[in-house]
């Protein structure tokens, strides 16, 4: 089969042997987990029950005001003992609803089956996404619910269900969808359901046949959803690029996948929209790859959400010696966060641990114009004219290099001879061209 | 805290590195330019052995001097003022006095390189600006050739054919293998030929400034020749001879003085050839590989300024 791609990106090393080969096991549920209120994108949650209150599994306890927000859920029954600033995975420090847990595993009375899921209406179905906390599993956290709400003069033709995971390390939804095949494609026709959609894809990058082959089996008989392969190049996973891939349309800059008929869900998101609409289950529980040349005993797990990253550590044997880094999400795109003492949450695909590296001290030239960040750049900017322009404090030159459409994959920085940090100097760039544009914006609104 | 005893390190994303570096690219022009240099040292035997290490040394050592002076931290373990001085040595007789040879690495290092700001920030190829320079200051020493192997004093095959020597052509043959007078490491085809497959297999080079310059060359000297009645040989005789392949694979496609964009790299190379035809035909000189490159050095920030690609979600210019 012709397998489609974009242009741009790079092949990366995969070290994925680790832990493609192993089944998800349930991680064990900690003691005490830590629910920080903000966990997707958009308007951060209130907590909705007072320190002391007594709480069961699956039972809401924060929400959020808004549209574009996704409330959370008590992932453990137990009694709520604090509210605390914890670090959050995305660096900052959050407020956690912290929970004692009880081991009583006791649902909430809101949780139950939908005994008729078949009968839901689109809108019924978009309702229970949004009661269930549901957000894009991929790691960019956008409430499911947005995404499907209808949006006037714009007509949905493909929902492509992202199972690229281009990411080294990282092997939860592949594991996924070899395990839960059928969970994903029921996910899938729920979410055709619900916004009314005729095309099903689901996208997976050639290095992972054996999904391929089992989807393939699944999805034979329905004429609605296909299974497409595509080149093993990174970032393919990148939402705008498997668009192209699968479309050959470019999302234009500044607008959303929704602007050129498409909606792109990663599989875990699936499993967990069939989870809600037909047990009732909200959002508690997610795939983690735990691995990394730092830890003693790769694994996948299925965790519960606020579970702390050093506790699931400790129950993988702990690390390997004296460990470098850790990095919440992949090696390409995740952050590296300075303890082991942050929740798991929605987003969290993976944790990699890295150990330490006795290297010669890198030295950082001046550009010397070889291009490779071009050649690889899947939006086809210029990294090295932006950062050269960053680092003199023009932003306005930066913006008009088009600096806002980078996507942070860095595959720029990956190839750099010169070793300069280009995804530092482009985040800097996108940040205080935003600043300045609202600076703008507020000065235009006094007058 | 356990993290008191183990601190943890944070940086941006990503934390993967290609482990390409300066030092890895450099090293794999030295290597793609060793069959050139095996060459050299066969043809031109311990006279190209003296030149180019006097150029090496002194390329290196004015790197040193500069950064001291300078402040700077001392780079010359990324061999780029090796690839330089052998670059240099590469378009220089195998007679020049060694203390020509040692002026002309200084000049380029320290007044094509180091000036501007080190590597990356010189507009112009440092060897050529060496060169250039001794051509203007000593143009007899600068143009006076041996036969490769038994040292008699000859023109070049581009002198030979300027000066209207046709009988006394080397064979393309000859060409392709190298054995005839002009610079150190220019004259023998198949060993730059087999270099240049190197870098563009390694992805140092990119196909597209050597396929216009050299394309460019070909036609143009294939056009010319016609009207003076001139066969194939004519354009494949401008190809192999004088520094072309040299210039075409190694030196214009320097990354720092050759443009970024695509369309701006096939624009490079066509001016190269369009200067390199336009100096061997009419010019003074036989040879213009080297002022053609260094001329079109110029024009690299307007090429890239105004040839900059499509963005992916961006509306094309010509649409």
């Amino acid at each position: 089969m012709n397998t489609s791609t974009f242009k741009g990106g790079l092949h990366l090393p995969g070290y994925k042997e680790g832990t493609q080969g192993l089944s998800i096991v349930p991680a064990s549920i900690p003691d005490k987990v830590y629910l920080p209120v903000s966990q997707h994108l958009g308007a951060p949650c209130i907590p909705l029950v007072e320190i002391g209150a007594e709480v069961k599994k699956g039972q809401k306890i924060a929400a959020g005001k808004g549209f574009v927000t996704a409330p959370i859920h008590a992932s453990v029954s137990g009694q709520v003992v604090a509210i605390e600033k914890k670090q959050h995975p995305g660096g900052n420090f959050v407020d956690c609803l912290v929970i004692v847990n009880n081991r009583k595993e006791e649902w909430a009375d809101t949780v139950k089956p939908n005994l008729h899921p078949g009968d839901l209406t689109a809108e019924e179905i978009r309702r229970i996404i949004f009661e269930a906390g549901i957000v894009g599993l991929g790691g960019a956290t956008f409430p499911a619910h947005v995404k499907y709400a209808p949006v006037e003069g714009k007509k949905v033709e493909y929902i492509i269900l992202n199972g690229v995971e281009c990411e080294p390390y990282i092997t939860a939804d592949h594991r996924l969808m070899l395990e839960k095949a059928e969970r994903i494609v029921a996910g899938l026709r729920y979410i055709l359901k619900s916004t009314g959609c005729q095309q099903g894809i689901i996208a997976i990058e050639e290095n992972k046949p054996d999904a391929i082959a089992l989807l393939k089996k699944v999805v034979a008989s329905d004429k609605h959803i296909r299974v497409q392969a595509f080149q093993e190049k990174y970032p393919q996973g990148s939402e705008k690029h498997l668009i192209y891939a699968c479309t050959q349309r470019e999302v234009p800059i500044g607008r959303l996948p929704l602007d050129v008929g498409v909606i792109v869900n990663n599989v875990g998101t699936a499993v967990a929209i069939a989870d809600a609409v037909e047990l009732g289950i909200p959002l508690i529980e997610r795939v983690v790859t735990l691995s990394g040349d730092g830890i003693k005993k790769p694994a996948n797990y299925l965790v519960r959400l606020g579970t702390l990253f050093s506790y699931l550590i400790a129950k993988s044997g702990g690390y390997t010696g004296e460990i470098e880094k850790i990095i919440a999400g992949g090696l390409m795109m995740g952050k590296a966060v300075f303890t082991p003492d942050i929740p798991v949450i929605k987003g969290s695909s993976g944790i990699v641990v890295l150990k330490k590296v006795i290297q010669k001290k890198i030295r950082e030239y001046n550009c010397v114009r070889c291009g490779k960040c071009m050649e690889v750049c899947p939006l086809f900017l210029e990294p090295t004219t932006i950062v050269k322009l960053a680092k003199r404090g023009l932003w306005e030159e930066a913006a008009q290099n088009n600096a806002l459409s980078c996507i942070e994959c860095g595959s720029c920085a990956y190839v750099c001879p010169a070793r300069i940090p280009l995804v530092q100097y482009l985040r800097r760039a996108k940040q205080a061209i935003s600043v300045t544009r609202a600076k703008v914006k507020n000065v235009g609104g006094e007058k | 805290m356990n993290n008191q005893d183990n601190l943890l390190i944070i940086s941006s994303s990503p934390h993967l590195h290609s482990r390409n570096s300066v030092t890895t690219a450099m090293r794999d022009v030295l290597i793609a330019l060793t069959p050139a240099l095996i060459a050299s040292l066969y043809f031109f035997r311990l006279a190209a052995a003296k030149v180019i290490l006097t150029c090496i040394f002194v390329a290196v050592l004015s790197e040193v001097i500069a950064q001291k002076i300078m402040k700077k931290e001392v780079t010359v373990d990324d061999y780029s003022a090796v690839v330089t001085g052998l670059l240099l040595a590469f378009c220089l007789p195998a007679t020049l006095p060694l203390w020509m040879a040692a002026v002309g690495a200084g000049t380029a290092i320290i007044i094509g390189k180091q000036l501007f700001g080190g590597l990356g920030n010189n507009i112009f190829n440092p060897a050529l600006v060496g060169r250039a320079v001794l051509l203007a200051s000593w143009p007899v020493a600068m143009t006076t050739w041996t036969t490769s192997l038994d040292g008699v004093t000859t023109a070049t095959p581009l002198g030979m054919l300027k000066g209207g020597m046709v009988e006394q052509l080397p064979s393309l043959w000859q060409l392709f293998t190298g054995n005839v007078g002009g610079s150190l490491g220019e004259t023998c085809a198949l060993a730059l030929i087999i270099g240049a497959l190197y870098l563009l297999y390694k992805g140092h080079i990119n196909w597209r400034i050597p396929f216009s310059y050299l394309g460019t060359v070909f036609v143009l000297t294939a056009l010319l020749g016609a009207f003076k009645g001139e066969g194939l040989w004519y354009p494949c005789y401008h190809l192999l001879a004088g520094g072309l392949l040299l210039g075409a694979f190694f030196m214009a496609t320097d990354w720092v003085t050759s443009p970024l964009t695509k369309k701006g790299k096939f624009i490079f190379g066509f001016g190269c050839g369009l200067l390199t035809v336009l100096i061997r035909l009419k010019g003074g000189y036989p040879e213009g590989v080297c002022y053609s490159i260094l001329l079109m050095n110029m024009v690299t920030p307007l090429l890239d300024r105004y040839t900059k690609a499509r963005v992916f979600g961006g509306v094309s210019k010509h649409a």
